[in-house]
Parts: structure tokens; C-alpha cells; sequence
């Protein structure tokens, strides 16, 4: 089976997000596997183990994202692709990565093409669906069980806490959620077998992409960050009291009823 | 000087991290009750950590001695009780035999310590024979093609629990620490016992076990380098030994160190965080001075060391200066948490006990300054 996985490098979740010049500041920042692509490698992986075949993790990003995809290689994916697009995006938003994708991906075959639900840092989720859009084939979101029997696909997904039953073909792609699997650690074995492992570097070029092709289909107006926590308030007094400021308070001070 | 680690390196540092804080941290309440952590060991093993820098042919991951000192560390900032189990079991077990075992030996010994399948141990001290290996009273007598061992072992990190012992038994007493041999003994040999487990201030979850040895027959192929080899065999590994315990005080350092920085930012007095007190503040930059030159020193000699280089001095400064650095640092750690620090609510209390005994094991602070004294003269 020919499997693909989309990576997104991102801040580690401990980071402290900072702003400088209107933009988030990326300096010196530690940054990981966005942790919901963590799921979707290790599914790979299993599948890879089950089915037989190669999984490819790719990602779009700057030359800082090879760390993140030999660390994919480490934990036992087979070859990587890094699409480079540092030189020449400047401002790109989600129609940009998937359009970049979906010319990667076009002649590749792939069976099965499998994202994190969302990116820990932007939020959207709408690459892997845009990517599956974009190829014509079947996507499903928010996995929590994948099974494959020949081309035939049984997949449990989350619904809002519920689950879903869903019965579809390959190729397909899909996205994963918390629950489908714990992702493995590299193992030493691993992290020494990744260096020698086949990490292709691609630019726009080598995709007959001109700049125009994946301009941003969005515009950022302005980055700000939440408004601090402010210290929550302690109501004394009788209780019947208590009560009714409390409502009062709802009402008035955080118009929430 | 290059102190960077390559990206390998960087690679195995997180996941090691990684591995700690998910797979250890909910471990320690049960090794705080003195239960061994065998299932972190197992899973430590099938990570490949049970064996880092043993070569691929006996089934390690021949990753340097840089990165074996890297995963000591990052597992002692979680749990210094984790750190000293790799630590004996890699530095001062798997390695001698790695380096003066037989081929025999190394596929039959190394391969399953490698993999994590079998423990390993380390037993010269007696309880008349510290820091001073030359007065073992543990006797070993060749008969035909055995060597029948009589004696007894203290203070034995892993014991019970090992698979492997490396055992050092005086096989010509006239000739003192000359006279001395190093054995592979397997723990269901008859004659091996295991006596008391010490009651220990910190480390607890930890095996530091007595052993008797009555008429034990060791085959002579188990003998390890050439009889009256011993001694040599045992300080070879010395420095690697001392690497690995600073090691392990530089991970409980920096745990104290980061868990007083954590509760300085949130505890509030005189209606500001102590934090922003300059006593408390300037508390934490010595700390995190020391720290940070206690690291330096530690890579220093583990560079040294991987590069086949002498570092006799350098570790033995590193051992010496990373262990006093954990436990100023876990000193002053409980005195940033005031009477917090003083329960066991807080893991401060636990990095202070566990850190005494980097100052006294692998070598005492005083032992340490022989070595670097000698030489500078």
C-alpha cells in the first residue's frame, strides 16, 4: 500500500506564544510534530506493518522542518519529502498548502493519505480535506478507528464525544484525532537508521508551481493575543445573597445569561 | 571546544524526556514505596536505552558515549532512581564485559543486556573494602575448570533484581589489589544469595542489596579478562562511571532548579510573587549558574571520553562538581519552598534525599579531589 502522511512542524505546546512587529515570534522557539500528525504517522505506520508497502511523510514548510520529519523517519516512516517553500511564500494560508500538496501528491498514486485533525498552532483543518478535494477523492475527519479489508474502509470517527461508523473506498484520505493510537517513541535503533533514510528536498519549482499558482486565497488583518486572565472574584456573604449577585454578575458584568 | 550536540543527539534527548515524563513520572509514587521499576526497565530496553552505546553486532544501538551520558541525564531529572539503575547497568556492567569479554561472553551476555532482557550489576565493594578495592576479602579458588567463590558483597546498586553480576573476588590476596579477578555470574547460581536490602534515605525503588557467596562455582570460562585482572578491569571503566553519576546529579540539579523557578512564579508574598524578591531571585541565578557550569563540565569530560581521550581529571571534577551542585541546588530548592519544601507534597524533598548520595558513591567528593589533586603535582 502506498501511504502518505502530511506533517506540520509547530511550537511545542509548552512554548510561550510572543508577538513582535505584528507577527508571532519564532525565535528560539522549540518546535515538535504537531501532535495530532504524531497520530496520523503511527496509523500509518501500523497499516504500513499490516497491509505491507511505504509510507512517505511530506511537509511544507522551511528547511527547519527536516528535524521534524526525520524524527517521522526515526519512529519508523520509510522516506520523507520537504517542500521548501521558505524563498518564495511569503504570506501563505491554508488554500497555499494544499494546492502545493495536491501537485505533490497527483501523480503519486497514494492509497491512503493520512493528516492530524488540526494544527495545534493555526487551528483550521482544512488541509487534509482541502488536499482530498483538490485529488477528487473520499476524506473523513476526526478518526478514531481505521480498518482496511482490500479497497474497503470501515472507520470509526469522533462526532462532538459521539462516534460515527463510516464505510468508504481507497484512495482516501484521512484525518486523525485523539484515541486513534498512541504514538510510538523513536526508538535508538530508529533515530540512527533515520539519518540514512531518503529525505527528498523540493521547491516550487520542481512542482511547475509559479508563486501566483498558491497565493494566499486569505488576508491576515492582525495578530493580537488574548486578553489576560483576569483573578476570579470570591462572593461572601449569606448565600441567598450570593445567589443574586452571582446572577447579577452574569448578567451585567460577563452578559453571559 | 565543540559542545553542540549533533542532531542525532538532539533527537534522543527529547524522546528521552519525553519518555520520562510520560512513562516514569507515574512510576515514582510506587518507587517512592520502594517497589523496582521493573516495567519502565522493560520498556526502556525495547527503546533501545538498555543499550546505547553497545555495537550493532551485539545488538545495541552503537550510539556514543556522548548520548548514553544524554539519556542518563534527561531520565535523572524525572527519577535520579532510574538514572543510577542505567547507570550500573551500562557503565560498570555491560561495559567491562563489552571490553574484556570474549566473544563467547559478549554473545551470550552483552546481546541480552544490550536488549534490556537481562539486568546488570556490579559488586566489589565489601564491608571492608570501599574506596580502598586492594583489602577484598571475597576469595576465589581454581578447581579443575572452575573457580569455587567464597565471600561477601555490600551496597550491590541492582542486586536481586540483576541477571548478571560482575563479581570481584581476590584470587592471590599476597599480591592485594594485584591479586584481583573479575567474574560473570549469573544470579541462579547455587550459592548465590541475596541477603538484605538497605533501608536507604533516598533512591528508594532502587536495589542496594548484601550478597553472600558460599562455594559458588564459577566455570572458568566465566572469568572475565585474565586472572589477577581484575583491578585493571575495574578502574578501566572508573571514569565512565564517574561521567554517568554526574550525569545523573546534573538531571536532579536541574529538577530542583527548574521546580524552585516554577513555585517562585507563583508564590505570593507581601503581595508580589518571591520571585520578584531579589533575596529569592539572586538565589536562583547562583543556582542556575552552578547548573550550567556543572553541564559544562559534565559534556566536557563525556566529549573527551567519546573521542577515546584520557578525561581522568575531568571526571573525576565533573563528578565532584555536579554532585555538590545537586545538592546546594536541592538545599536551596527547599528553602525557596519554605515549609512546602519540607513534605512530601513537593518533589523537593526527594531530590535533596536523593542527591547526598551522589556526593559519596562512584567515588566519595574525597576520592574525587585525590584524583585531581595528584594531578597537579
Amino acid at each position: 500500500m502506498n501511504i502518505y502522511v502530511l506533517l506540520k512542524r509547530t511550537f511545542d505546546t509548552e512554548e510561550k506564544i510572543t508577538l513582535s512587529g505584528g507577527k508571532i515570534n519564532e525565535d528560539g522557539v522549540e518546535c515538535i510534530i504537531n501532535p495530532y500528525d504524531e497520530f496520523a504517522i503511527e496509523e500509518a505506520i501500523q497499516v504500513r506493518d499490516a497491509h505491507g508497502g511505504e509510507v512517505t511523510v511530506v511537509s511544507v514548510g522551511s528547511e527547519d522542518s527536516e528535524k521534524q520529519l526525520r524524527t517521522a523517519l526515526a519512529m519508523g516512516a520509510d522516506k520523507a519529502a520537504l517542500i521548501n517553500i521558505e524563498d518564495d511564500v511569503e504570506n501563505g494560508d491554508q488554500f497555499t498548502t494544499a494546492k502545493i500538496l495536491t501537485e505533490y501528491l497527483k501523480d503519486k498514486g497514494a492509497d491512503l493519505i493520512l493528516a492530524g485533525n488540526v494544527a495545534i498552532d493555526g487551528g483550521s483543518g482544512q488541509v487534509g480535506p482541502r488536499v482530498a478535494g483538490l485529488l477528487g477523492i473520499p476524506y473523513v475527519t476526526t478518526i478514531t478507528n481505521l480498518e482496511i479489508d482490500g479497497s474497503n474502509v470501515t472507520i470509526t470517527r469522533d462526532v462532538e464525544g459521539d462516534s460515527e461508523v463510516i464505510e468508504t473506498t481507497l484512495p482516501l484520505l484521512v484525518t486523525a484525532q485523539q484515541g486513534l493510537n498512541e504514538p510510538r517513541y523513536p526508538s535508538l535503533p530508529g533515530i540512527m537508521k533515520a539519518k540514512k533514510k531518503p529525505l527528498e528536498e523540493l521547491e516550487l519549482d520542481d512542482l511547475d508551481l509559479e508563486e501566483e499558482d498558491v497565493e494566499a486565497k486569505t488576508k491576515t488583518i492582525e495578530v493580537y493575543l488574548p486578553p489576560k486572565k483576569e483573578a476570579g472574584k470570591v462572593l461572601s456573604g449569606d448565600l441567598g445573597d450570593q445567589v443574586k449577585e452571582l446572577v447579577h454578575l452574569l448578567h451585567t458584568e460577563a452578559k453571559v445569561i | 571546544m565543540n559542545l553542540t550536540f549533533t542532531e542525532e543527539q538532539k533527537m534522543m534527548k527529547k524522546m528521552v524526556r519525553d519518555f520520562a515524563v510520560k512513562e516514569i513520572t507515574p512510576c515514582i509514587e510506587k518507587m517512592e514505596k520502594d517497589e523496582f521499576p521493573r516495567e519502565v526497565i522493560r520498556k526502556m530496553g525495547e527503546l533501545g536505552l538498555m543499550g546505547i552505546h553497545v555495537p550493532e553486532k551485539y545488538g545495541g544501538a552503537e550510539m556514543d558515549f556522548t548520548s548514553y551520558i544524554i539519556a542518563i541525564h534527561e531520565c535523572s531529572k524525572v527519577s535520579a532512581t532510574v538514572g543510577v539503575i542505567l547507570s550500573v547497568h551500562s557503565s560498570v556492567c555491560t561495559n567491562p564485559i563489552l571490553y574484556f569479554g570474549t566473544e563467547e561472553q559478549k554473545q551470550k551476555y552483552v546481546t541480552k543486556l544490550a536488549s534490556g532482557e537481562y539486568l546488570g550489576a556490579f559488586c566489589l565493594t565489601e564491608p571492608n573494602a570501599g574506596s580502598d578495592a586492594g583489602s577484598l576479602k571475597t576469595r576465589a579458588v581454581k578447581d579443575g575448570d572452575h573457580y569455587i567463590i567464597n565471600g561477601s558483597k555490600m551496597f550491590i546498586t541492582n542486586g536481586g533484581e540483576a541477571d548478571v553480576y560482575l563479581v570481584f573476588a581476590s584470587t592471590n590476596p599476597e599480591l592485594r589489589s594485584k591479586g584481583i579477578s573479575a567474574f560473570i555470574v549469573e544470579k541462579n547460581t547455587p550459592g548465590f544469595i541475596v541477603g538484605k536490602n538497605e533501608k536507604k534515605m533516598g533512591l528508594h525503588g532502587s536495589r542496594t542489596v548484601q550478597l553472600t557467596f558460599e562455594e559458588m562455582r564459577i566455570p572458568v570460562q566465566n572469568l572475565l579478562g585474565k586472572e589477577n585482572e581484575g583491578f585493571k578491569i575495574a578502574l578501566a571503566n572508573l571514569d565512565v562511571g564517574r561521567i554517568g553519576i554526574a550525569a545523573q546529579s546534573l538531571g536532579i540539579a536541574e529538577a530542583a532548579l527548574e521546580a524552585a523557578t516554577s513555585y517562585a512564579k507563583e508564590r505570593q508574598q507581601f503581595g508580589k510573587t518571591i520571585a520578584t524578591q531579589q533575596g529569592i531571585a539572586f538565589k536562583l541565578a547562583d543556582m542556575a549558574t552552578n547548573v550550567e557550569a556543572a553541564k559544562l563540565l559534565l559534556y566536557r569530560a563525556a566529549n573527551l571520553r567519546a573521542n577515546g581521550e584520557k578525561c581522568g581529571q575531568e571526571a573525576a571534577m565533573a563528578k565532584l562538581f555536579a554532585s555538590r551542585t545537586a545538592m546546594e541546588t536541592a538545599t536551596e530548592a527547599i528553602q525557596i519552598f519554605g515549609g512546602y519544601g519540607y513534605t512530601e507534597d513537593y518533589p523537593v524533598e526527594r531530590y535533596f534525599r536523593d542527591a547526598k548520595i551522589t556526593e559519596i558513591y562512584e567515588g566519595t567528593s574525597e576520592i574525587q579531589r585525590i584524583v585531581i589533586s595528584k594531578g597537579l603535582f
